[in-house]
Formats: C-alpha cells, sequence, structure tokens
C-alpha cells in the first residue's frame, strides 16, 4: 500500500509553497455570458455569430470537439458559483487557483468559439480579435497576473499578421498563439512572414493542443473514443515538431522561441532520436538544416509540463526531464481542465531546489520578460 | 479506534455527501441507497476533493460489445483526472494493489442506544427516533 495517502497538507509543503511562487503557462479562460464579446465584434458578425455559428473544419457534424470525459472538459469542482462555465468567473478562478496555489502569472490560453478551427477564415479572424481584446478587457485589466496571448490563426497569413501588429502595438500580449492543426504542417513556408513577425517582435510562438483539423488527428484516421483522441495530442505534437524542424524553421528564424502547450513532454526524446538517426541517413534531403535535429529541439523549443506522464517507477520520469532538461520546462496547470495538475503534486519524482526554481517560475520569466 | 459522531442520518439526503473535520482530517461521508460510507476527502493521486466526485455505477464488459452496471452510485469517479475507486473500501480499479483512499468504517445507530453508551456528545442534541452517522478513526 505504498501509495496510500493520509495526509492533511503537511507544514513544509505550505511552507515550500509560499517560498516559490508559480507561473503557471496554461490557464483557460472561458466566455461567461453570451454576448460578453459583443462589444469587440462588429455587427456584421455578431449577426453572422447568431445566424450561422461555427462552422468547422471537422466532418463529422454533431460532434464536439469537447468531449466528454467531463462536461465541457472541465475539474467537476471548478464551476463557478456565479453560473456560467468552469474558468468564466475572475473572483472564483482567483479563489479557487490562483490565490491558494500562488501564481505570480498566469498566462492565458483560450479555447473558446473553437477560435482556430473555423472554416470561414474571416470570421475566425474576427472572433480572434474580438478575443484578444476580451482577454484585456475582462482579465489582465482585472488581474494584472494574468497575462493574454495574441490569437492569430495562420491560414490567412494576411490576417494574422494585420492582428498581431494590431495586438504588438498594445503591447501587452506575451505571445503569439497559432492553431495547432492548421491545413498544412506548422513547418510549411505559407507560414513563414508569421514566424518572421513573431520573431523580430521577439514573441514566442504558442502552440496549444486541441481543435478540430480538416485531417484526422491521427495518422491512422478518426479514433472510435475519446481516451484515443486524447492519446493523439501527443502524435500531433510530435508530428508539428518535426515539420517545423525538418523544414527549418529554426534554422531559418534562430531567434524564435516556440513553446508547445498541453502536449506533455514524454514522447521528446524518441522523437527527437529518430530523427537524429533519421537526419544522419537522409541529410542531403534537407541540406538546409545545418544541425542535427536534437541541436535545434534543445535550443529554440520550450514544453509545458501538463499532461505530465506518470510511469509506475519515478526515476523513468526523472530520466525524462533530464533528457529534455529542467531549462526547457514551463510548468502549466491546464486550470480548469479535467486533467488539471496540482503543483505540489504533478511530479511524481523529486525535483531538486534548482530544478523547481527553473520550471515552476525561473524559465517562464525569461521567456516571457515577466 | 476514536468513534466520532457525527451527523444525524438525515443530514445526508440519498446520493449526497457531507465533509466533517475530524481529528485534523476532512472526513467526507456519502449516502448511497440506504448506506454510508466515510472516506477521506483527498484523492490519492493528486488530492482532489474527493466531495466532488461523481458517484457513479460499476461499468464492466465481459466481451466487446456486452456492457454490464452494477453497484449503481457506489463508485466515485475523482473530480480531477476520473480515477475511480469503491467506496466500500476505498480500493481503486485500475490499479488496487497500489493505489486507495483512506477509508474508515462507519456504523449507524439509533438515538436511543447513543443515549445507553458513552459517546453521547455534549454538541449533539440526542432525538430518540433519529439514526446518527458514526465515523471511526
Ligand atoms: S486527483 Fe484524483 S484522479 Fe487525479
Amino acid at each position: 500500500m505504498s501509495d496510500v495517502i493520509d495526509r492533511p497538507i503537511l507544514a513544509e509543503e505550505e511552507a515550500a509553497k509560499s517560498r516559490l511562487r508559480i507561473i503557471d503557462c496554461d490557464v483557460h479562460p472561458s466566455i461567461h455570458a453570451h454576448g460578453d464579446l459583443d462589444q469587440f465584434l462588429s455587427k456584421r458578425w455578431q449577426e453572422h455569430l447568431r445566424t450561422y455559428g461555427s462552422h468547422l473544419r471537422t466532418p463529422y457534424i454533431g460532434t464536439t470537439p469537447y468531449p466528454r470525459s467531463s462536461p465541457l472538459i472541465a475539474r467537476r469542482d471548478a464551476w463557478p458559483p456565479t453560473g456560467g462555465p468552469p474558468g468564466s468567473d475572475l473572483d472564483f478562478m482567483r479563489k479557487q487557483h490562483l490565490d491558494p496555489l500562488n501564481v505570480e502569472y498566469g498566462i492565458l490560453q483560450v479555447l473558446d468559439l473553437f477560435i482556430f478551427s473555423q472554416q470561414n477564415l474571416e470570421f475566425g479572424a474576427a472572433i480572434q480579435r474580438a478575443i484578444n481584446d476580451w482577454q484585456l478587457a475582462f482579465w489582465s485589466d482585472r488581474d494584472p497576473r494574468l497575462k493574454a496571448s495574441i490569437l492569430a490563426g495562420q491560414d490567412d497569413t494576411q490576417f494574422a499578421i494585420a492582428e498581431i501588429e494590431r495586438c504588438a502595438k498594445i503591447g501587452r500580449y506575451v505571445q503569439i498563439n497559432v492553431c495547432p492543426r492548421a491545413n498544412e504542417p506548422l513547418g510549411r513556408r505559407r507560414y513563414w512572414p508569421i514566424y518572421a513577425r513573431a520573431q523580430e517582435l521577439g514573441l514566442p510562438l504558442g502552440i496549444h493542443v486541441g481543435g478540430y483539423g480538416g485531417h484526422a488527428p491521427t495518422g491512422g484516421g478518426w479514433p472510435s473514443y475519446y481516451v484515443e483522441e486524447h492519446q493523439s495530442n501527443a502524435h500531433t505534437m510530435a508530428a508539428q515538431l518535426t515539420s517545423l524542424v525538418l523544414e527549418g524553421v529554426p534554422e531559418r528564424f534562430p531567434d524564435l522561441k516556440i513553446v508547445f502547450i498541453e502536449g506533455g513532454f514524454g514522447w521528446i526524446p524518441s522523437a527527437t532520436w529518430r530523427m537524429d538517426r533519421h537526419f544522419e541517413a537522409f541529410r542531403s534531403e534537407v541540406p538546409h538544416l545545418k544541425r542535427r535535429p536534437s541541436e535545434y529541439v534543445k535550443e529554440h523549443f520550450w514544453f509545458t509540463t501538463q499532461p505530465i506522464d506518470e510511469p509506475d517507477e519515478g526515476k523513468h520520469l526523472r530520466s525524462l526531464i533530464e533528457w529534455v532538461g529542467a531549462d526547457r520546462l514551463l510548468f502549466s496547470s491546464d486550470y480548469p481542465h479535467w486533467d488539471f495538475d496540482d503543483p505540489r503534486y504533478a511530479f511524481k519524482t523529486p525535483l531538486s531546489e534548482t530544478e523547481r526554481r527553473k520550471i515552476f517560475n525561473g524559465n517562464a520569466r525569461a521567456l516571457y520578460k515577466l | 479506534m476514536a468513534r466520532h459522531i457525527v451527523a444525524r442520518t438525515s443530514d445526508i439526503p440519498p446520493g449526497g455527501n457531507k465533509v466533517f473535520g475530524v481529528d485534523g482530517r476532512d472526513i467526507v461521508v456519502f449516502h448511497v441507497n440506504g448506506e454510508f460510507f466515510a472516506l477521506l476527502n483527498r484523492c490519492p493521486h493528486e488530492g482532489a476533493p474527493l466531495e466532488k466526485a461523481a458517484c457513479v455505477a460499476r461499468l464492466t464488459s465481459p466481451e466487446p460489445g456486452i456492457y454490464q452496471r452494477s453497484r449503481v452510485g457506489e463508485l466515485l469517479r475523482c473530480p480531477w483526472h476520473g480515477w475511480e475507486f469503491d467506496m466500500r473500501n476505498g480500493q481503486s480499479y485500475f490499479d488496487p494493489k497500489r493505489v486507495k483512499v483512506r477509508s474508515y468504517p462507519v456504523a449507524i445507530e439509533s438515538g436511543e442506544k447513543l443515549q445507553k453508551g458513552p459517546y453521547v456528545a455534549e454538541t449533539f442534541p440526542v432525538h430518540v427516533e433519529d439514526s446518527y452517522i458514526i465515523i471511526e478513526t
């Protein structure tokens, strides 16, 4: 019975908590009431939203990208007493998450309205823009701990760049988020103007799993079960990392910083080892790469921690952390979603004080210039 | 083992639960189909409050396409990551040897009997017609 936990929160845990303030790189705010976005949407798009709603890339009608394991993929204890969906009430978020876990900064990741999965790119751009304004007005302005990301779906590069420019002028966003499941793999040249602009502005590029792509989420097609689809997040991330590296994005944009959000990190070593081996065999196919893929991975990419793989033996997690590097990892809770990680218990292996400082705080502070 | 009289049976409606602070621990008592189960109010995985757990049935499938529901309401599904535990003994279903929620014996005794015994706490008014929930820790 080694894992029977029979303890209230220990005094040392309280002390450790107050010593180390946490930068949480994946906090999901939601729209509280229909109409909260109205003030940021032109009449034209308000009416479009009411009349037509979302037109997504998915081939199946009547399914939602939000399964399924738990209503709105949320923690059952995260429904605010004021009504509205989980993550939609700032006071409750403060009380349940930001204050007790001593969150110094939370990086907002909005998924509402399937922002990146809209087939109508113009409508998609309108809601991205509205949500970018809403993040400041409803969240960052009201709680300076919460930092907004510029949402800019890349399939219409021109719209994306215009939105990035507009938000960058406001100057309060810490990252540019693009779609994890765009129409083509993320390394393709059609997306490079966005990467160029992100590099010039010094804003990291955030890629958060999820949404509905037009392609099946696995190489084997459309899965039957949520548990299968959830598993596929890791493959999707691995495919995008491969595309970015092999198509030469970090080679071409050496100062661009790329953050994979909510993909976990257990898959990184094997994906990278494989790339290295293949690179040795096939380097003449990709002569634009000057270095081994692993070197790009270790210098240009960051990974948020949740969901942390939980091998039966803690030492295996330990090796993973060592291989990926404590300087590449950014703590994230995924609050208020069902697979939320509590910073006190998420790592089922001991971390040194230096590692804790980097993962829970230092890396994100440097990356997002907080 | 200390015995703690925590509530009247009528304080917890069927399908509901209530948390009691006992000896510095939060213990959650569930009322399922006329029975009461007491568990530590912390999931052994990452510490989620089990009072917010879903009380679900055990769903089994002896072979693909055949499904059986049993013990309706007696399984706890953690509000966070969905691990399932047996309310009767705190055992998890997926890894029963390693993971378990601490559970406590629960006794229901009539007020009449309590009045006779040594555990009539002053803070608990006794009505002989009521039954009381007692947790042993
Ligand atoms: S905290 Fe209960 S399943 Fe994770």
